[in-house]
């Protein structure tokens, strides 16, 4: 596989896996919510780095950010419990809190070692390529695409097997609750989701470019359609596609490809706010003109103006 | 703690810091009001295209360019989030989510791009993601100071309308008051206080130099004049505290000790304030029950 195809492959991958989850996240309103996990993915990395005894795997990454994704939304939600502080606040409290708990940990204990923040940060998808996986001592190929597919897969079958159970419980909580559905326990899967995906992702896009792929591509595809399969199929397309022209884009600026691919994320994000069918702001100013005209014509001819 | 008045250095540190939390704890308390307590956040991670661009204006790494250059990309930020509010059906998180990573996601390519071109003086850029408290000398802090002012001042002259828009815009509105351009307004010297804060805690943690602060003041009093003056008392311990731990030892960062002060302050409010803290109003409760009981059962 050439480099390229095994980079764009990766980063199509991170859009597919973040997909499923991104619908859902933005119709729940909890954009917030994967921005704080998101951030919070760094203590739990840490917490994995140290458990392991400093050991560089993915598995007790993934798990050590699941743990500390389920911390920031229980904490988040014990405190807005209280009642003293409202949700977006309590989410604020939080998650800045377990991000300097990282910093800390990192600067104080593994200052040398390669846990680079900036990479956490921000990724580096070119460097997967020369990153195999292997297994027992046979080399099967790059570990990004293992590791990304198999969230994506894992991704879709959750919303694929709970489709009616999430859209019931994302438009109508109660009525969710009353016909058996556990919401609270759908939430904490989503959530638990939402961190593996991001750790999984941290690698190829890092920790704060993943919240670009789990917003706006869901966003935008919020703002072309009203039906909830069809936001799927366009947010998985809109993802897509900003992976193939942002990393065009970065191998012609030399500039860093998930930056790139973010950027182009939110251009297109601009593009459906002015042009989008529903509501567009270009589309409501042309149909209110052609309204006017269209209102105007029969006072013309019978020569009323 | 005595080195802290002392030492050139360790001073400027504190000073800026607990310069930021004074005007963040201020502001954020507006911010925490209005429901946009993560609106910090998202015009933090919005500024740092502006920085990039700003030193490939002017080729330099001087303080105020890069902070004006901050100030405009976040302010820009904060006019794309009001715009998608108002011509979209997208809800707050989603209008923050989505200009929060586009700018940023633009910014790490500006970033990656500068670094990659071998442009001299390039390097430290990237100190603004988490802050470089250590870098602050005396004439950032003067600049911290005149910003500071600037925003406090104009929260003093229009106290009464900002009060207004906060509790209910719509009566506000009634009056006659130009409820948009205030909202704006306020954000607008949000972003001021996100500028101070850029080089003292970076872009990823200044959503809590904004919220808890605010949060903490709010649990000890009803009244939003005592409650912007706690919130600054608590941004300025947290700032100074935060810097003079972080000066103790060597590679302790300052931006997180700033942050874990601050969050410290919070919780402490939110479980023990005396009028809004948890534990006792759980105590008033269960006073209140043994009365009732006595006086059911006497």
């Amino acid at each position: 596989m050439s480099v390229d195809a095994i980079i764009l492959g990766t980063a199509i991958l991170v859009a597919l896996a973040t997909a499923p989850l991104g619908v859902f996240l933005v119709l729940r309103r909890l954009g917030l919510m994967a921005d704080a996990i998101s951030h919070a993915v760094l203590p739990g990395i840490v917490l994995a780095f140290w458990l392991t005894g400093g050991s560089y795997s993915t598995l007790p990454n993934l798990l050590g950010a699941a743990f500390v994704g389920l911390l920031t939304v229980t904490l988040v939600e014990l405190l807005a419990k209280t009642g003293r502080v409202r949700g977006d606040t309590a989410i604020g409290l939080v998650f800045p809190a377990l991000f300097s708990f990282g910093v800390l940990a990192v600067s104080l204990y593994y200052q040398n070692v390669h846990l680079d923040l900036d990479a956490v940060l921000y990724g580096e998808i070119a460097y997967t390529p020369f990153n195999d996986f292997i297994v027992g001592d046979r080399n099967v190929g790059p570990a990004s695409l293992w590791i990304l597919g198999a969230l994506a897969l894992v991704n879709f079958a959750f919303v694929g097997l709970l489709y009616k159970e999430l859209k019931v419980s994302t438009f109508d909580a109660s009525l969710a609750a009353s016909l058996g559905f556990a919401p609270a326990l759908l939430h904490y899967l989503l959530m638990a989701l939402v961190s593996m995906t991001t750790v999984g992702a941290f690698e190829a896009v890092g920790a704060i470019l993943v919240i670009a792929f789990l917003i706006v591509p869901a966003a935008t595809a919020y703002l072309l359609t009203r039906r909830l399969s069809r936001m799927l199929l366009l947010t998985v397309l809109v993802g897509a596609v900003a992976c193939v022209v942002g990393y065009a884009a970065a191998i012609f600026v030399d500039a860093s490809i998930s930056g790139a691919i973010a950027t182009v994320l939110g251009l297109q994000f601009a593009l459906a706010a002015l042009l989008s069918p529903h509501g567009g702001v270009l589309t409501t100013l042309v149909r209110r003109r052609a309204g006017w005209q269209a209102k105007s014509r029969p006072e013309k001819r019978a020569g009323l103006h | 703690m005595i080195d802290v008045l002392t030492d050139y250095t360790l001073r400027n540190v504190t000073l800026g810091a607990a310069l930021l939390g004074v005007v963040g704890g201020v502001l954020g308390s507006f911010a925490v009001l209005r429901r946009q307590s993560l609106i910090g956040d998202a015009l933090a991670h919005a500024a740092l295209p502006g920085i990039v661009l700003a030193f490939l204006a002017t080729g330099a790494k001087a303080a105020l360019p890069l902070l004006l250059g901050a100030g405009v990309a976040g302010w820009l930020g904060s006019l794309a989030v009001i715009a998608i509010l108002r011509v979209t059906r997208l809800k707050e998180d989603a209008a923050l989510g989505v200009v929060l990573s586009g700018f940023f996601g633009f910014g790490i390519a500006l970033l990656t791009f500068v670094q990659h071109s071998g442009r001299p003086n390039q390097a430290g850029l990237d100190a603004f993601l988490f802050g470089q408290a250590a870098t602050i000398v005396a004439s950032d802090v003067t600049t911290f100071a005149v910003l500071g002012g600037l925003a406090l001042g104009i929260v003093a002259l229009l106290y009464k309308e900002f009060k207004l828009l906060s509790f209910d815009s719509d009566f506000a509105a009634s009056l006659g008051l130009p409820t948009g351009v205030l909202g704006a307004l306020l954000t607008s010297l949000t972003v001021l206080a996100v500028m101070i804060g850029l080089q003292t805690v970076g872009v990823v943690l200044m959503a809590a130099m904004l919220v808890a602060p605010a949060a903490a003041a709010r649990q000890w009093t009803d009244s939003l004049s005592k409650m912007l003056l706690l919130a600054g008392a608590f941004g300025g311990a947290s700032g100074f505290f935060g810097a003079a731990i972080s000066a103790t030892r060597d590679g302790l960062p300052t931006g997180p000790l700033v942050i874990l002060v601050a969050t410290g302050i919070a919780l402490a409010s939110l479980l023990f304030a005396p009028l809004r803290g948890v534990v006792p109003s759980l105590r008033r409760e269960k006073r209140a029950r043994a009365r009732v009981r006595s006086e059911v059962t006497s």
